[in-house]
């Protein structure tokens, strides 16, 4: 990919294999790298300075996303949560690397199993064996359950922002292609919005924001939803009363687009 | 020669790396006084390789030193005693040499880190003649076999807060254990001073 930004200086100096551009947000780049060899593919996040910004602030701002980003990865992957663990990172300078999670985002994954049905939510035909799709829906819910009982909020939670891992070869007998779409671990990426908080209040604003993320990205898929929120409710102990907050936020949330 | 020439991504080509290992070594003492003499002769950095996992958790001190020195902000006084610090979880520097640097009367196995950079550039034999004339002991590669030899399991595992981590709770091989907890010690290192 031509790079039609400056990098980072931390990539301009040589490497295995040169960097390539994987993601351009709004607040960052997301580059694939290296850390020390070609065998330890990574991922590099970096938040370049804003010219709009005052320097001062604007250093200080990138310094402290990118040490609260870390600091969330850090606590996560010692508790056990699905999250690439951290190799390095340079506050001051804005980058951050990553363990590269090797797969497909899950948006990517559920597409493929929903493939070219007919747009509408007509029910799928009887002899469709939903269970790997079920399955999945599962894991994101047992994924998510782990963050929270951790007590971190993600922020954005989106297919997205989550990785499918495939599982080492052999560990499980090989499937079609349409199982193998949604065949995986999930892991969990992008902790940029990242909080802290065990209140009900905010794990069920996490949980809205997925669904009606869900909703919108995989709109055929919809009612397999309740499978997250089922998995979700059984990973910890106060995710039941998350869940029944959760029906608050939903409410609060159809006034509001009510009121528009 | 048993020196080697390491090749890390990301760090530009005015770096030169080398690094070897010493088992048994006798003149823990003797090295230890050419620091803190700060003997110009004695450029180096040397690890006690009791506190070390492996070549890649070396390697992430390393580059971490050569980056921080890269962007004009070492906390230390050379590259040398920065990979010192890199391997620390916390800045206290004194701590991070009681912890990975050498000790007379302790240190038996002795990682060597030489880093040089600019124009007058020794060359690996002129580095390996120095060193074997300087350091009584045995050498080896810079190999995860040889540091394994080394490793106190036990220590290092509480200098990275690594005895009560849920993560390693359903772990129950040992060998992916260890990697687990190389990562782990990996990231505390890439924490530091957050
Ligand atoms: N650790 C990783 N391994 C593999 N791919 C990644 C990793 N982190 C991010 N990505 C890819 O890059 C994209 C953007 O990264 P993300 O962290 O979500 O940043 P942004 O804030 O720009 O959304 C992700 O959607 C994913 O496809
Ligand atoms: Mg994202």
């Amino acid at each position: 990919m031509a790079t039609e930004f400056p990098l980072p200086r931390v990539l301009t100096y040589p490497a295995s294999a040169p960097p390539s551009l994987i993601a351009q947000g709004a607040e960052g780049r997301l580059y694939k790298t290296t850390h020390l060899h070609a065998d330890r593919p990574c991922a590099l996040k970096y938040r370049p300075p804003k010219p709009y910004r005052h320097p001062i602030l604007d250093a200080r701002l990138t310094k402290a996303r990118i040490a609260a980003e870390a600091k969330v990865l850090d606590r996560c992957y010692r508790e056990g949560v699905p999250v690439p663990v951290v190799y390095a990172l340079d506050a001051a300078a804005g980058w951050l690397m990553i363990e590269w999670i090797e797969g497909i985002p899950v948006r990517q994954g559920i597409n493929e199993w929903l493939g070219e049905r007919p747009e509408d939510d007509a029910p799928p035909a009887e002899d469709l064996d939903e269970t790997p799709i079920v399955d999945l829906m599962k894991r994101i819910g047992q994924a998510v359950g782990s963050l929270h009982r951790t007590g971190v909020i993600h922020g954005d939670l989106t297919t997205s922002n989550m990785m499918l891992r495939p599982r080492p070869q052999g560990s499980e007998p090989e499937a079609d292609a349409k199982k193998k779409a949604v065949a995986g671990d999930v892991i969990l990426i992008d902790f940029g919005l990242a909080t802290q908080s065990s209140s009900d209040e905010d794990r069920a604003v996490d949980l809205y924001v997925l669904e009606r993320a869900f909703a919108s990205t995989h709109p055929r898929a919809e009612r397999l939803f309740s499978h997250v929120l089922e998995a979700y409710k059984h990973s910890f102990k106060k995710a039941h009363s998350v869940l029944i907050k959760l029906e608050d936020v939903r409410m609060r949330g159809r006034k509001r687009s009510m009121l528009g | 020669m048993s020196l080697e020439t390491l090749e890390i991504d990301h760090i530009p080509s005015s770096h030169r790396i080398h690094a070897a290992l010493f088992h048994d070594v006798s003149n823990t003492d003797f090295l230890h006084a050419q620091l803190l003499a700060r003997n110009p002769d004695f450029d180096y950095t040397f690890l006690d390789a009791s506190s070390v996992i492996s070549r890649l958790h070396v390697l992430s001190a390393i580059y971490r030193a050569v980056t921080t020195q890269l962007e004009g902000s070492l906390t230390t006084a050379t590259p040398h005693s920065e990979v010192v610090l890199s391997l620390s979880p916390n800045n206290n520097i004194a701590d991070a040499y009681r912890r990975w640097g050498i000790t007379p009367g302790k240190t038996k196995d002795i990682i060597v880190i030489k880093i040089v950079s600019g124009t007058e550039v020794p060359t690996p034999e002129d580095i390996w003649a120095h060193l074997t004339g300087a350091i009584k002991g045995t050498p080896a590669p810079l190999s995860d076999e040889e540091i394994a030899k080394a490793t106190d399991w036990p220590k290092v595992r509480k200098y990275y807060s690594l005895n009560a981590v849920p993560a390693l709770a359903s772990v129950k091989d040992e060998e992916v254990r260890r990697r687990e907890m190389e990562r782990l010690a990996i990231m505390k290192m890439a924490l530091r001073g957050l």
